[in-house]
């Protein structure tokens, strides 16, 4: 029990976030929403991490987390960069446009 | 002294590196003359041994060892000359003429832009051979006949814009490789018997050699034997390697190299004279060719072709003294037959010097007025081959005649008739050459000159060797002693010391004698009373006189039993390699395309189809980690 809620709903919780993020990756073609949807995919995963870190009275899981959010704000850095290039080549960040190294 | 002889082949080596390197910056004159000088030094040395030799007899054989060569744990094979009466006899013989006929060629071949490659093989062809003859063990041996096959394939494609010189020099290279596998196969064997290859202690133990096996090992090296010295049936090479340059004819295929047959058996002759059959197929080999290359002799027409197949002839008549176990009677033939018959091709070289080029006998005659010493000393050179009585010929081919005679009466009937026919074709040469009426164009005739000096002093010396030469072996019926009989006495294991009456012997001799004479007379009547002329058109020849013109047409043979079927097999090849193994090698390369081109169709580049292969990816792994 955590707060009064068992952990079977943080892991729920956690596995729906993490569902519907993989699903956006997949499914969608704008570049940003597809980074929106691996930023959700991250914080599912830092939910279920500080769940059981709290569970478990473990501090690790919450470093763990802070060690994750340093490394997604460090790579949304670096996406949006390569983003916004893309954008001034193509005039468009859909990114099927992105396959001119088949043949 | 004997130490010095290491210095025998280094000279011809350094003229060798020194021509070869440096010919092209130094003139014309330089180069013959430091080649011309290796082989003076070398020959100057010879002498000196020579007589060293001849002063300290209590020692007859003195083994120089130089450095160990080859050293492994079963196989130690140390470079080693050996100087006996053998090698010492033969060092004389191959620096000896070796000297005169490089200084032929300075006036032979001073008009030819090879000048200097010219002598760059000389002297490498003499290093070779004298490496051949001073070995101690079949090994240097081997390599010393290798390296004078090379230069033998070099020499006679001299000429190398010409493509018929080629072929005839590629032909001497690998007929002579035929015998060399049998050479080859020969030393392995004897090493494998007798566990050493140095002829010392080879020879010290020969003797504990089964027959069978000995007998093999003789066999093995007269197939080498063969091949070197143009027996039946590898012959062939030789008449067609006189399109190599005349000196070279003179001294590599008459002189020297086409030797190293005899002396190798000489050298072996322990192996021969335990095995009866062995010598008694190298007398039959012998007397073959020796009747055989008679014959095609009688119809050539090229001056060279006639000299070539003498030379396949005489040298079939030593064999048979070798089989015949007369090793020093082959020898001293040796001996007065590169004393002739250098001369002879000199000579005919000098003809053809001026001639311009021409060979054909048919286009010559009368040119003893125009050439007074060639034509002399071709006279010379003629009746000593021809066994003229008193002339070096004469003596050394009725040493070799009577001890046939006391081993087999057909043998030596069969020999007696060769030099009939040597005595017929050789003076045949001679009237056409040098007597009649000249047949060739206004212009040749003009050009007629006598050679340069350079050329008249070699074939003047010789003519005095083939006039005295026979002072080497007298025979011993007349009371004289026989010098090269007892000079080789002590490397001849098995003495064959004649076992005919006197009587006999003179009445041998007398045969012989008048054979020879009447051969000339006859020739005489044919040629010079007669002016019977060889047919100008080949094509009008008829019956026998084709046959033989056409040289029993054995190229033919040779060309139809070997080469057709060889082409036959090699296209069989041809197809299984361009059709099966390159269609297996091609399948492959193709299969992997084919197969890589359907995958291919799974690389679209559309990023969230490959997460999607990623996920489900992923997906599979955690089923199958979790729930298997």
């Amino acid at each position: 029990m955590l707060n009064g809620i068992p952990i079977n709903y943080y892991i729920m919780l956690s596995a729906v976030l993490f569902i519907i993020g993989a699903v956006g990756v997949m499914a969608r073609r704008n570049a940003i929403i597809i980074f929106m949807c691996i930023e959700l995919m991250l914080n599912a995963v830092n939910l279920m991490l500080v769940a059981f870190s709290t569970l478990h009275n473990d501090a690790n899981g919450q470093v763990f987390v802070f060690f994750i959010m340093a490394v997604a704000a460090a790579e949304v850095a670096v996406g949006l960069a390569i983003l916004s290039m893309v954008y001034r080549n193509f005039k468009s960040i859909d990114i099927d446009l992105l396959s001119r190294l088949k043949n | 002294m004997i130490k010095l002889v290491a210095l025998i082949p280094l000279f011809p080596l350094l003229g060798f590196l020194i021509n070869g390197f440096f010919g092209k910056k130094i003139s014309k004159n330089l180069s013959g003359i430091i080649a011309s000088a290796a082989v003076f030094g070398s020959f100057a040395i010879s002498v000196l041994i020579f007589i060293d030799l001849e002063e300290h007899k209590e020692v007859t054989s003195h083994i120089v060892p130089l450095f160990s060569w080859i050293n492994s744990e079963t196989l130690k094979i140390p470079f080693e000359f050996l100087v006996d009466p053998l090698s010492s006899w033969f060092l004389l013989i191959i620096t000896g003429i070796g000297f005169l006929i490089h200084i032929y060629s300075m006036g032979y071949m001073h008009d030819d832009e090879g000048f200097s490659r010219f002598f760059t093989y000389l002297n490498l062809f003499i290093f070779f051979m004298l490496l051949l003859v001073l070995g101690n063990n079949y090994l240097i041996m081997f390599v010393g006949w290798e390296g004078v096959g090379l230069c033998s394939y070099l020499l006679i494609g001299f000429w190398f814009k010409n493509t018929a010189y080629n072929n005839a020099a590629k032909k001497a290279f690998i007929m002579n490789r035929v015998g060399d596998l049998g050479f080859l196969m020969g030393i392995i064997l004897i090493f494998v018997t007798f566990g050493s290859i140095s002829y010392d202690q080879v020879f010290s133990i020969a003797s504990s050699g089964n027959h069978a096996t000995v007998t093999i090992i003789a066999l093995l090296l007269f197939i080498g034997a063969m091949g070197k010295s143009a027996q039946l049936p590898l012959y062939t090479w030789l008449p067609d390697a006189m399109a190599g340059p005349t000196p070279v004819s003179a001294l590599i295929h008459a002189a020297t190299m086409v030797t190293a047959g005899i002396y190798m058996i000489v050298r072996s002759n322990v192996f021969y004279s335990m095995s009866d059959e062995a010598s008694h197929i190298v007398a039959i080999v012998g007397v073959a060719t020796a009747l055989f290359a008679a014959t095609i002799g009688l119809f050539q027409n090229d001056i060279k072709k006639v000299l070539a197949y003498s030379t396949v002839s005489q040298l079939g008549l030593m064999f048979l003294g070798l089989g015949v176990g007369a090793y020093s009677s082959s020898v001293f033939h040796v001996t007065t037959h590169a004393f002739f018959k250098a001369l002879l091709f000199l000579g005919a070289g000098s003809v053809i010097h001026a001639m311009g080029g021409e060979q054909d006998m048919r286009k010559m005659g009368g040119l003893w007025k125009h050439l007074p010493i060639t034509g002399k000393v071709m006279a010379i050179g003629t009746l000593a081959i021809s066994g003229f009585p008193l002339l070096s010929g004469f003596f050394s081919k009725d040493e070799i005649l009577a001890h046939t005679y006391e081993h087999s009466k057909a043998l030596w009937f069969f020999g007696m008739i060769t030099s009939i026919l040597t005595a017929f074709y050789m003076f045949r040469l001679l009237f056409l050459t040098f007597f009649g009426n000249f047949r060739g164009t206004h212009e040749q005739e003009h050009h007629l000159h006598e050679s340069p000096k350079s050329m008249t002093f070699p074939l003047i010396v010789l003519a005095i060797l083939s006039i005295a030469g026979g002072v080497l072996g007298l025979p011993e019926f007349w009371g004289m002693t026989n010098w090269m009989h007892h000079h080789l006495d002590s490397i001849i294991v098995h003495k064959n010391p004649s076992v005919l009456n006197h009587e006999k012997e003179w009445i041998l001799m007398g045969l012989a004698t008048a054979a020879a004479l009447a051969t000339i007379f006859f020739a005489y009547m044919v040629y010079m009373k007669n002016r019977i002329l060889p047919e100008a058109n080949d094509s009008k020849l008829t019956g026998i006189k084709k046959l033989i013109y056409n040289k029993y047409y054995i190229d033919e043979i040779y060309e139809a039993l070997i080469r057709k079927p060889l082409d036959a097999l090699s296209e069989v090849f041809k197809y299984i390699d361009t059709k099966v193994i390159d269609s297996v090698v091609d399948g492959v390369g193709t299969t992997v395309t084919g197969m890589s081109s359907l995958v291919r169709k799974v690389q679209t580049g559309h990023i969230g189809f490959y997460i999607f292969g990623m996920v489900l990816g992923i997906i599979a792994i955690l089923f199958y980690t979790f729930i298997k």
